[in-house]
C-alpha cells in the first residue's frame, strides 16, 4: 500500500492510554493498561497477542460491552472526533449508531439460529434506517453477492444451520457490513474455520477493506493470519501493548523479546525438524492479579532482562516515527547476539527411506471404518429401507517404520480422527487388514492382549479435559505403570517422578490437582502418562492445537527429544501444515475419508503436489509478509461423506482438473483415480498424469 | 523434653498432609461462602444434634404416660406439653428425629445406625447411580430399555407410588426404606445418566479406554467421582423429600408401628384435638418437619450456587 495514500486517511478510532478493570472478589483486575493505538480509513489495525493478553477486552471496551463487572478506569477512545468514555448508554448508541460493527469468533452463536437469514439480514437495515422491506431484501442479496455467497437469493431463505461455517461467518461479515460502518471489529473471526475456508475469510476481508474504506481493527492469537490481513500491528502482552507498528516493520525487525519470542517459536512453513529449533518462551503470562505494576511485564520470562527492566514500567522506546517498542533495550536488542537462545543446535535427522531395513511398525491395507448412519423415519426404526452409512475412511493403506513420523493433515471431517481410533481399537474397523509389529489387530481394544494395548498410547488434543480433574498427577500417571507393570509396585512413584522429570516438571508435581496447572504443563502430563507404558507408537492427536504459541513450540520440542531418547514412533495429526511439516518424517494428506497424496514431508511441500495438497498449502497463512503465496482457493462445501462424489472424491472441487485434463476431464467425474508414485515412495491419487503436476510452481518463493 | 520423641514425617508426607488440609479447607469455605448455606447447615446441625443425644436431652422416654397430665401446654415441667396420652412432647419429638437421622430400627429393640431417611436416600443413590452409569456410558439399547422403564415408574404420581408400595410390604422402618429407595431411585439414575453423558466425552475417559481399562472401572472410578457435586447436591434435597415422605407415610397410619414416636403419626393423633384447645401436639413435629425439609434444601441450594460460581 502507498505510504502517502495511508497517511492521509482520516482517523476513525483514537484510543488513548486506555485502561480497563474487572470487578472480582478479590478487588478490581486490571485486564488492560494504558492501551493507546489510532485507526484510519482505510486501515487495518491488528491487535495479536496470547491468550489472556486483553485483546478482546480492548475490543469490548470500544463497544463498551464490558459485562456487569467491566469498567474503563482512565483514558479516552474518540470515534470520529466524539468522545465515548463517560457517556449514557443512550448517547452512545447515538454517537455510534449504525457505524461501529463488529464481527465475533463463533458465527453460529452471531445468527439467530430459529430466524432465517433474509430476516435477520434485513432487519439489521431497517433497524437503523428507514428503508422499506423491499429495498432492505434487495440491498442484503446484494450484499450477499458481494461477500461471495454462491446463490445469494437462495441462501436469503435459509436457516444458518443449513450452511456450512465458513458461509455463516460470510453472512456475519455480510451483515456487519450492511449498514457500512466507519469502524469494524474483528475478534478471532476466522479461528473456527479451517485452513480454506480461512484463506477465503481473509481475502474478501481484504478486499471489502479497499472497497468499504472501513476502518479495521483485526483480534487474533495467530500471527500468520495478522501477516496477511493488517496494515498496522500492536503487539499485546498481559494486557499490555509491547510493540506497535507496521506490520512489515515488525516482522523484519521485531524490537521486543516478546515479538522476537513469538516469531521464534513457531515453524515457517517447510521448515523441519532437520534443520531448525523451535525457542519457545519460558514461564507463562501472568494472571491479571499477579501482574506487577512498577516494572517490565515481561520481565520474568525475558532473556535480555536486567535488574534495570525490574525498576520502573518501561516507557516506549521510538525505533522510527511509527515504530514503538515498550523495552528499555528496544534499540540494542537487535544488534546483540542471542545469548539464552542458540540457534546452532540442529538435530541430526537421516532423511526416510521408505521400506528401510528398520523394519514396519504399522501397517494397513484398504482399511474401511463405516458408521452406519441413524435415521429417525419409522422405516428405518423397523428395519426396513436402505442402510446409509457415513464413509468415514474408506480405502487408507499406510506403513509406519520404526522411530519415525507420520503426519496426518485434512480439514475437519476428512476421518483422521477416525482413523487414529480405528488404530487404537475405539472404533470398529469394517473392513481391511492392519498389522502392528506384524501381528493383527483388527480388533476393539477390549479383545486385545494388554501386551498389545501396552504399546499404543495417545496424546489429547485438548488440556483441559485431558486429566482426570478428580485425582492428583501423581495418580493418573501412575496408573498406567501399575496397569501395565512396568515397574514394580514399590518402584511406582519413583517412575512418575522421572516421567515428571522426562516432561520437564518438577516433583512438586506429583500432588498437584490438574486444576492448578496451566494449559501447557497440563499437555506434558498428558505425553507422560502417554509414556508411562513405554510404548512404541505414541499417537498425537492435535497435541498442540489448542496451546499459545509460546507454549506450543515447547511442546514440540519435548516430543522431539522423547523421540529421540526413547524412540518411539509417532502419528502426528494437525490442521497446522506448518507444525505437521516440522514434526514429520512422513506425510498423508486425507480428504473425504481418502487419502491423496503421501510420501515424505519433503516431497508433499513442494511439486508435484495433488491439486487437493496444492490447495492447502495455499491457503496456510504465513507470518511473513514478504512471502509471496500463490493464492488458490477452493470453491464450494466439503462433500458429504454420507454420500461421497463419484470417482474422484475431489472433483466437485478440485481446481486443476479442467485446465490439465483433455474432455473437460470428465474422467475424474467416472473413474476413480490411479495411484501416481515418484520416487522416495511419494504418491499421488490423481487422474493428471505426474509430467503434468511438475509444472506447477511452487507454493511459496520467499523474498530472500 | 528428653521422653517425648517427635515423630519425623518426611517431605513427600508433608506436602500430602498439606494438600488434604486445603482441600478439606476449600469444601469448608465453599459453605460459608453462602450465607443461606449457612442457615441451611445450622438447622441441620440442630437437628443431628437432638437426634443422636436425644436420652440425655430430656428425663422423660418416649412412651412413658402421665395420665393426670394429658394435652398440656409448654411448662417448666414439659417444655413443649404433653399429647393426649400425657407423654412428653420434646421426648417424642427428639426421638422422631432420632429415627429419621440416626438410627434404623429393624425389628424389637434391634436397629442400627443411620436413620431411616438417610438410608433410604442411599439406597436409592447405589441404586440409581449404577443404572444412570451405565445407561449413559453404554448407551443403545440398554440405555432404552433402562430408561423408559424408570419413566415407567416416574409415571405414578409419587404419593401414590408410596401407598402401593407400602400397602404391599407392609408398615415398618425397613419397609420405608424401600419405599424410599424404589421412588428415588428413577430421579438419581436421570440425573447421574445425563452427567455421564456429558463426562464420557471428555479425553481421559478416551485415554482411560485407550489403557483397555474396564468398563466398571471407568465407571466408578473416571467418570463417578466428577459427577459428585451435583449427586451430592441432589442426594441432600432427596434426604428432605424423604423425611417429607416419612411424614406423610405416618399420617396416613403406614409409617412406624404404633406406639413408636413417629412425627406423622404425631401430626396425625394431634390433629384430633387442635379444634379443642391444645394445638401443640400437631403443631410441633409439623414445624420440625418443615425446618428439617427447609435446612437441607438451603443447604443444597447455597451449595449448589457456590459450587457453580467457582466452575
Amino acid at each position: 500500500m502507498d505510504v502517502a495514500e495511508e497517511t492521509a486517511g482520516v482517523t476513525v478510532l483514537d484510543v488513548e492510554n486506555l485502561t480497563i478493570a474487572y470487578e472480582t472478589r478479590k478487588g478490581d483486575v486490571e485486564a488492560a493498561r494504558d492501551i493507546s493505538f489510532t485507526v484510519r480509513e482505510g486501515e487495518t489495525i491488528g491487535l495479536v497477542g496470547e491468550s489472556g493478553c486483553g485483546k478482546s477486552t480492548v475490543a469490548f471496551g470500544i463497544v463498551n460491552f464490558l459485562g456487569p463487572n467491566g469498567k474503563i478506569v482512565g483514558g479516552n477512545i474518540r470515534f470520529q472526533e466524539e468522545e465515548l468514555v463517560g457517556r449514557s448508554e443512550r448517547e452512545l448508541r447515538r454517537l455510534r449508531g449504525d457505524k461501529i460493527a463488529m464481527v465475533y469468533q463463533d458465527p453460529m452463536q452471531a445468527l439467530n439460529p430459529s430466524v432465517r437469514l433474509g430476516q435477520q439480514l434485513t432487519e439489521a437495515l431497517t433497524f437503523h434506517q428507514h428503508i422499506a422491506k423491499n429495498d432492505a431484501w434487495e440491498r442484503s442479496i446484494q450484499m450477499l453477492k458481494r461477500v461471495n455467497m454462491p446463490d445469494p437469493e437462495d441462501v436469503m431463505y435459509r436457516y444458518p444451520h443449513q450452511i456450512s461455517g465458513g458461509q455463516q461467518q460470510r453472512v456475519v461479515i455480510a451483515m456487519a457490513m450492511l449498514n457500512n460502518p466507519s469502524l469494524l471489529i474483528m475478534d478471532e473471526p476466522t479461528t473456527a474455520l479451517d485452513v480454506t475456508m480461512e484463506a477465503a475469510v481473509l481475502d474478501l476481508i481484504e478486499e471489502l477493506k479497499h472497497d468499504f474504506k472501513a476502518a479495521n481493527i483485526f483480534i487474533t492469537h495467530n500471527l500468520g493470519v495478522v501477516a496477511r490481513v493488517s496494515d498496522q500491528l500492536c503487539v499485546m502482552y498481559a494486557g499490555q501493548i509491547v510493540e506497535r507498528g507496521a506490520v512489515t516493520d515488525i516482522f523484519r525487525n521485531p524490537h521486543h523479546p516478546y515479538t522476537m519470542g513469538l516469531l521464534d517459536s513457531i515453524p515457517r512453513l517447510g521448515e523441519s525438524k532437520a534443520e531448525s529449533v523451535l525457542h519457545p518462551i519460558r514461564g507463562r503470562v501472568p494472571p491479571p492479579n499477579e501482574r506487577p505494576m512498577n516494572e517490565c511485564i515481561f520481565a520474568p520470562r525475558c532473556d535480555y532482562a536486567t535488574d534495570e527492566c525490574r525498576k520502573a514500567l518501561p516507557a516506549f522506546v521510538k525505533i522510527s516515527p511509527e515504530h514503538v517498542s515498550r523495552c528499555i533495550y528496544a534499540r540494542e536488542i537487535e544488534s546483540q547476539p542471542r545469548t539464552a537462545k542458540k540457534r546452532h543446535i540442529v538435530r541430526k535427522f537421516e532423511p526416510t527411506r521408505p521400506g528401510s531395513p528398520e523394519g514396519e511398525l504399522l501397517s494397513f491395507k484398504d482399511l474401511k471404518i463405516y458408521y452406519p448412519k441413524e435415521s429417525q423415519s419409522v422405516v428405518s426404526l423397523l428395519g426396513l429401507g436402505e442402510k446409509k452409512f457415513v464413509k468415514a475412511v474408506d480405502d487408507v493403506s499406510v506403513r509406519l517404520s520404526k522411530g519415525k513420523t507420520l503426519g496426518v493433515v485434512g480439514e475437519s471431517g476428512c476421518g483422521k480422527s477416525t482413523l487414529v481410533k480405528g488404530i487404537i481399537g475405539l472404533e470398529p474397523i469394517t473392513s481391511g487388514d492392519m498389522e502392528f509389529l506384524g501381528i493383527d489387530i483388527d480388533r476393539s481394544v477390549s479383545e486385545r492382549d494388554t501386551s498389545l494395548i501396552k504399546e499404543m498410547q495417545m496424546v489429547f488434543q485438548n488440556p483441559d479435559s485431558t486429566l482426570n480433574p478428580s485425582y492428583s498427577i501423581g495418580k493418573q500417571i501412575s496408573r498406567p505403570i501399575r496397569r501395565f507393570k512396568t515397574v514394580p509396585n514399590d518402584q511406582v512413584k519413583g517412575e512418575v517422578i522421572r516421567l515428571l522429570k522426562a516432561v520437564r516438571l518438577d516433583e512438586i508435581y506429583y500432588d498437584r490437582l490438574p486444576r492448578q496447572l496451566s494449559g501447557g504443563e497440563k499437555q506434558r502430563v498428558g505425553i507422560a502418562r502417554a509414556l508411562a507404558s513405554r510404548p512404541d507408537l505414541i499417537i498425537c492427536d492435535e497435541p498442540v492445537s489448542a496451546l499459545d504459541v509460546s507454549v506450543q513450540a515447547a511442546v514440540i520440542n519435548l516430543l522431539l527429544e522423547i523421540q529421540e531418547i526413547y524412540g518411539s514412533s509417532m502419528i502426528f495429526i494437525a490442521h497446522d501444515l506448518s507444525v505437521v511439516r516440522f514434526f514429520s518424517d512422513d506425510i498423508a494428506v486425507m480428504y473425504l475419508g481418502q487419502i491423496v497424496e503421501i510420501g515424505p514431508a519433503e516431497a508433499i511441500y513442494s511439486p508435484p503436489y495433488h491439486p487437493y495438497t496444492e490447495a492447502l498449502l495455499s491457503a496456510v497463512p504465513i507470518p511473513d509478509p514478504d512471502v509471496e503465496q500463490k493464492q488458490i482457493r477452493l470453491g464450494g462445501n466439503v462433500p458429504s461423506a454420507l454420500n461421497p462424489p463419484s470417482g474422484c472424491r475431489f472433483h466437485t472441487r478440485c481446481p486443476r482438473r479442467k485446465e490439465m485434463l483433455p474432455d473437460n476431464s470428465q474422467i475424474c467425474e467416472k473413474e476413480v483415480p490411479p495411484w501416481r508414485s515418484t520416487k522416495h515412495g511419494h504418491r499421488i491419487f490423481c487422474h493428471i498424469p505426474l509430467e503434468k503436476l511438475k509444472t506447477v510452481e511452487p507454493i511459496v518463493h520467499s523474498s530472500e | 523434653m528428653t521422653g517425648v520423641k517427635q515423630k519425623a514425617i518426611s517431605p513427600e508426607e508433608f506436602h500430602t498432609r498439606i494438600s488434604l488440609h486445603r482441600q478439606i479447607r476449600e469444601r469448608v469455605s465453599i459453605i460459608f461462602a453462602s450465607k443461606i448455606a449457612v442457615i441451611g447447615l445450622a438447622i441441620v446441625i440442630f437437628w443431628v444434634f437432638v437426634a443422636v443425644f436425644a436420652p440425655f436431652l430430656t428425663p422423660f422416654t418416649p412412651l412413658e404416660q402421665d395420665w393426670k397430665a394429658p394435652n398440656q401446654g409448654p411448662s417448666t415441667r414439659h417444655i413443649l406439653g404433653t399429647d393426649e396420652l400425657g407423654r412428653d412432647l420434646w421426648s417424642r419429638l427428639i426421638h422422631g428425629a432420632r429415627v429419621v437421622l440416626v438410627i434404623l430400627p429393624l425389628s424389637g429393640n434391634l436397629w442400627i445406625p443411620g436413620g431411616t431417611a438417610i438410608w433410604g436416600v442411599f439406597a436409592a443413590l447405589i441404586v440409581g447411580m449404577t443404572l444412570g452409569l451405565v445407561s449413559g456410558y453404554y448407551g443403545g439399547w440398554l440405555d432404552e430399555v433402562v430408561m423408559r422403564m424408570l419413566d415407567a415408574m416416574m409415571a405414578v404420581p409419587i404419593i401414590l407410588l408410596y401407598l402401593i408400595i407400602m400397602a404391599a410390604l407392609g408398615a415398618s422402618a425397613v419397609n420405608v426404606v424401600i419405599a424410599i429407595t424404589i421412588v428415588g431411585t428413577p430421579g438419581i439414575a436421570r440425573l447421574v445418566r445425563s452427567l455421564t453423558l456429558d463426562i464420557r466425552t471428555r479425553e481421559y475417559i478416551k485415554a482411560a479406554e485407550t489403557r483397555g481399562e474396564s468398563p466398571w472401572y471407568i465407571m466408578f472410578v473416571e467418570i463417578l467421582p466428577n459427577a459428585r457435586g451435583p449427586i451430592i447436591v441432589d442426594a441432600m434435597l432427596r434426604v428432605g423429600y424423604a423425611i417429607f415422605a416419612m411424614g406423610t407415610l405416618g399420617f396416613l397410619g403406614l409409617g412406624l408401628p404404633p406406639p413408636s414416636p413417629d412425627w406423622g403419626s404425631m401430626v396425625a393423633k394431634g390433629r384430633e384435638f387442635i379444634l379443642a384447645g391444645s394445638p401443640w401436639a400437631a403443631l410441633w413435629p409439623s414445624l420440625a418437619i418443615a425446618s428439617l425439609v427447609i435446612g437441607l434444601n438451603l443447604l443444597a441450594d447455597g451449595l449448589r450456587e457456590e459450587s457453580m460460581r467457582y466452575q
